[in-house]
């Protein structure tokens, strides 16, 4: 009889501590939440730049969610510089036709994969990019060469959304 | 137990009372059955859409909604127009941006980011444009005034003649919901005045109705989700609140004293 | 149960507990004696601590996405109703919050002046509470500035222009103040610091008042000082702490229904806005749980003793324990002050309500009789009292009377569960 008695308060105090712990959880999320992006950020997920000014050889810089995006019109020697790269001497294997769809447009974020400064142009061993920061250098397709960036330099969504237009997002 | 339970009801008649009422002077309102009040109250969509058109088509040519965006009205909770007509009615309006690669403005079509376009440029132009009278915002509008939605609703119907031995100014109109009833809109609103898409008939009361209901969810966009949590937390509180009334019974049990 | 003979059971509990005796300090806390008869009415301190934790954590996240600029704190409210995730329920929490900590506040004092808390040798603790009060009063009016709508901004007008009653530097305090020539965007900063300091400054004079608290040991419904710990006493873990939770949860739902469905009906109108030093609103009253000392401002035709009445009001209550001469703590054992004391509450009430009517007519002649009585109930009935007053018996120790006991107690307990 008393072991019972004894079990059904346990059982009581487990159910009591278990049903105020979700509460206690689910109260903790708003909190965590909301430093999240808010509705009017996400929002202004897209952002849209003529290139008609373009010319090639050279870089247009834009800021895209606060982070700078290079937009690249490639001359016809940095695009062949970029394909001809064997995939085993790369750190981060991608091929340059899946960077630019349109080999003449390079679209890339201008953020170091190390620890994000912002790449100098036409700067570097493989007349790309050089990270000033720690010294990473990328090639004409925004790959990484050398130095302790990871990773290539990332490629947003974008698309052309006339021959003078691209959105980026 | 018996002194808790006074001590809760009296709490709760305090929260339940509406006797914090600070306005001088009562007014009897017009009363109608606004959906989204209650415990589940919700918005009538169709009702908020129609809304919307009473307020671009009327109202928007004086008063302006600076905090809404048009994404806000494809959002859940609101009008919850399909996305595409969202843009398409963001983009029937000219928004100032820039200044672009030359340094100038330059007007663009609107876009879902955008927020509501302004029918002045700021409230000293509204007050010229408006005999010195500034047409308030419109974002908040039904918290910002004492009576809340029965207050606009009957503002927009209580256009009347003025009473024998009250003179009006020029450009003043008499109203008997108004404060001072002094007023110096006119009448925003006659029968037919907008066709709506869906058949319903234009009439004053309706169209009261549809851009009253329009400008409490502007005010307060997330209503829907507060009820709907509301009822959720406080189903949770009280099954808590149950266990932990008989956990402390157990526990106080091992005393041998009242609780 | 004493402290000092407490060792941790484990080796490195020891080693740490050795330099730093944060295990002792928790040993203390759950091990505490607390007197067994106490009532709900006991239950507000935990409730206060939770109404603080609650307004510093929302405060916290509000001051992440709040701008403190004239030109975009209201905005920027806006902004976190409508687009910052779970904004509107943030600061819905917030706003409530303030008149929820408030609404405990109050029964926390009007427990303490019917159990006579105050008395010796609880002085201490009492004092330390009213400098809680008033920097709960400060912070409150500054964090209602914020939002930058029309009540925050003549609110702030008006309550700044209070300083302006001092003779000769009054002027120079409040341009000081404002940090210009009106209440505008340095006086909005400056209230945006301050009210996140504030809180903080509460907590640690609440962790002095609880640690005030823990010195004497709790007053209880007798009154009578009790041996701890002893059969009269039980452990603060677990006994209290379920008690505390479980009183802690009904307030949280009355607390729901205003949070989730009428988060506006404590504020005003007026406050949705935007600040315009343009125009005055009709009618400025300040939030609720200020309205008895507005009324008692607005009661004294004269500007400066209309501000030292007000003031004096609320520091009239630190030196209530010299004020009240009764030896006895508990008005169950003394009828004539138990009568008085209804009759305050009422008074407070009734200063309430004025506060928020037009001070004109019938409602100032009431505001003014209603604040007479005010000080008439500290200065002169309460020293009075003490010697006038014919107390009923009282127990020697809280197990009596629950017990049962003799006539006399049973009569006492009688009444007792009449007020409660």
């Amino acid at each position: 009889m008393s072991e019972k008695k004894t079990k059904r308060r346990d059982f009581l105090f487990t159910a009591t501590t278990a049903v105020g712990a979700v509460g206690a959880a689910a109260v903790v999320w708003p909190m965590i939440d909301q430093m999240n992006p808010d509705a009017s950020v996400k929002a202004l997920a897209s952002t849209e730049v003529d290139v008609s000014a373009l010319t090639p050889g050279n870089t247009l810089t834009v800021l895209w969610r606060g982070k700078p995006v290079f937009i690249r019109r490639r001359t016809q020697e940095e695009i062949d510089e970029a394909r001809k790269v064997k995939m085993e001497d790369l750190i981060h294997p991608e091929k340059d036709e899946d960077r630019a769809k349109n080999p003449e447009w390079l679209v890339m974020l201008g953020v170091c994969t190390h620890l994000g400064c912002v790449p100098l142009n036409d700067k570097g061993d493989y007349n790309g990019w050089f990270c000033p920061c720690h010294g990473s250098h990328y090639d004409t397709s925004g790959r990484i060469r050398k130095g302790p960036a990871p990773l290539n330099m990332e490629v947003p969504k974008y698309e052309f959304v006339n021959a003078n237009t691209i959105k980026i997002g | 137990m018996k002194k808790l339970l006074k001590i809760f009801s009296l709490l709760l008649l305090i929260c339940s009372s509406n006797t914090f009422s600070f306005a001088a002077e009562k007014v009897d309102y017009l009363k109608t059955d606004w959906s989204f009040k209650g415990l589940f109250g919700k918005f009538d969509r169709a009702s908020l859409q129609r809304g919307y058109q009473v307020y671009t088509e009327v109202c928007a040519s004086c008063h302006s909604m600076k905090y809404l965006s048009y994404r806000n009205l494809s959002e859940k909770g609101g009008p919850e127009f399909p996305e595409d007509q969202a843009k398409a009615i963001a983009a029937s309006f000219e928004v100032m941006d820039g200044p672009n690669a030359d340094g100038e403005m330059f007007a663009r079509p609107g876009k879902l980011s955008d927020k509501f376009v302004m029918p002045y440029d700021n409230v000293k132009a509204a007050q010229a444009a408006n005999g010195g009278a500034y047409p308030p915002d419109m974002s908040v509008l039904v918290k910002a005034r004492g009576g809340g939605v029965d207050y606009i609703y009957s503002l927009l119907q209580g256009y009347e003649e003025a009473p024998s031995g009250m003179t009006l100014d020029d450009g003043v109109h008499y109203n008997k919901y108004m404060y001072g009833n002094k007023i110096r809109m006119a009448a925003p609103l006659s029968d037919g005045l907008v066709e709506y898409g869906d058949g319903t008939t234009a009439s004053v009361e309706q169209m009261s109705k549809d851009v009253t209901t329009f400008l409490m969810w502007a005010a307060e966009p997330h209503l829907e989700a507060r009820h709907q949590m509301g009822f959720k937390a406080i189903i949770y509180l009280i099954i808590l609140t149950i266990l932990v009334y008989f956990s402390m019974k157990k526990i106080w049990s091992r005393v041998e004293s009242e609780v | 149960m004493s402290n000092h003979d407490y060792r941790p059971k484990s080796k490195v509990g020891q080693w740490f507990n050795d330099r730093l005796p944060l295990l002792t300090l928790a040993n203390h806390l759950t091990d505490y004696p607390t007197p067994k008869n106490l009532n709900y009415w006991w239950t507000f301190g935990g409730i206060l601590t939770f109404c603080l934790i609650t307004q510093i954590i929302t405060g916290l996240t509000l001051a992440m996405h709040y701008i403190a600029h004239a030109d975009m704190a209201f905005e920027s409210v806006e902004h976190i109703m409508r687009d910052v995730n779970y904004g509107w329920l943030i600061r819905y929490i917030h706003a409530n919050g303030a008149s929820m900590f408030f609404l405990a506040v109050y029964i926390h004092i009007f427990r303490s002046l019917f159990y006579g808390s105050y008395k010796a040798p609880r002085e201490i603790i009492w004092i330390i509470g009213i400098i809680i009060y008033l920097l709960m009063m400060a912070a409150a009016f500054m964090g209602y500035v914020l939002p930058w709508g029309q009540m925050s901004f003549w609110g702030a007008t008006v309550i700044t222009n209070l300083f302006s009653a001092i003779p000769l530097v009054g002027e120079g305090i409040v341009t000081w103040l404002w940090g210009g020539y009106s209440v505008d965007n340095p006086t909005l900063t400056r209230f945006f610091t301050l009210h996140y300091l504030i809180p903080f400054l509460i907590l640690g004079l609440v962790v002095l008042h609880i640690w005030a608290l823990h010195v004497p040991g709790n007053n209880n419904p007798v009154g009578i000082d009790i041996k701890k710990p002893s059969k009269d006493t039980v452990p603060f873990h677990p006994y209290i702490v379920i008690k505390d939770g479980f009183a802690l949860l009904m307030f949280m739902i009355v607390f729901a229904f205003f949070v989730f469905y009428s988060p506006n009906i404590l504020g005003h109108a007026d406050n949705y806005i935007e600040a315009n030093p343009m125009v005055t609103p009709a009618h400025i009253v300040p939030e609720w749980y200020l309205l008895p000392f507005y009324a008692i401002l607005r009661s004294v035709p004269d500007k400066l003793l209309g501000v030292v009445a007000m003031l004096s009001a609320i520091l009239i209550l630190a030196v209530l324990p010299w004020l009240d001469t009764s030896k006895i703590r508990s008005a169950v054992f003394r009828p004539l002050y138990k009568q008085f004391y209804w009759i305050l509450v009422a008074d407070v009430l009734i200063l309430g309500y004025v506060g928020a009517m037009p001070a004109e007519g019938l409602y100032l002649l009431i505001a003014r009789v209603a604040t007479a009585y005010y000080f008439l109930h500290f200065l002169v009935i309460l020293p009075v009292l003490g010697f006038k007053e014919k107390t009923l018996p009282v127990p020697l120790s809280i197990t009596e009377p629950v017990l049962g006991g003799s006539p006399n107690l049973a009569t006492a307990r009688k009444k007792e569960s009449k007020i409660e």
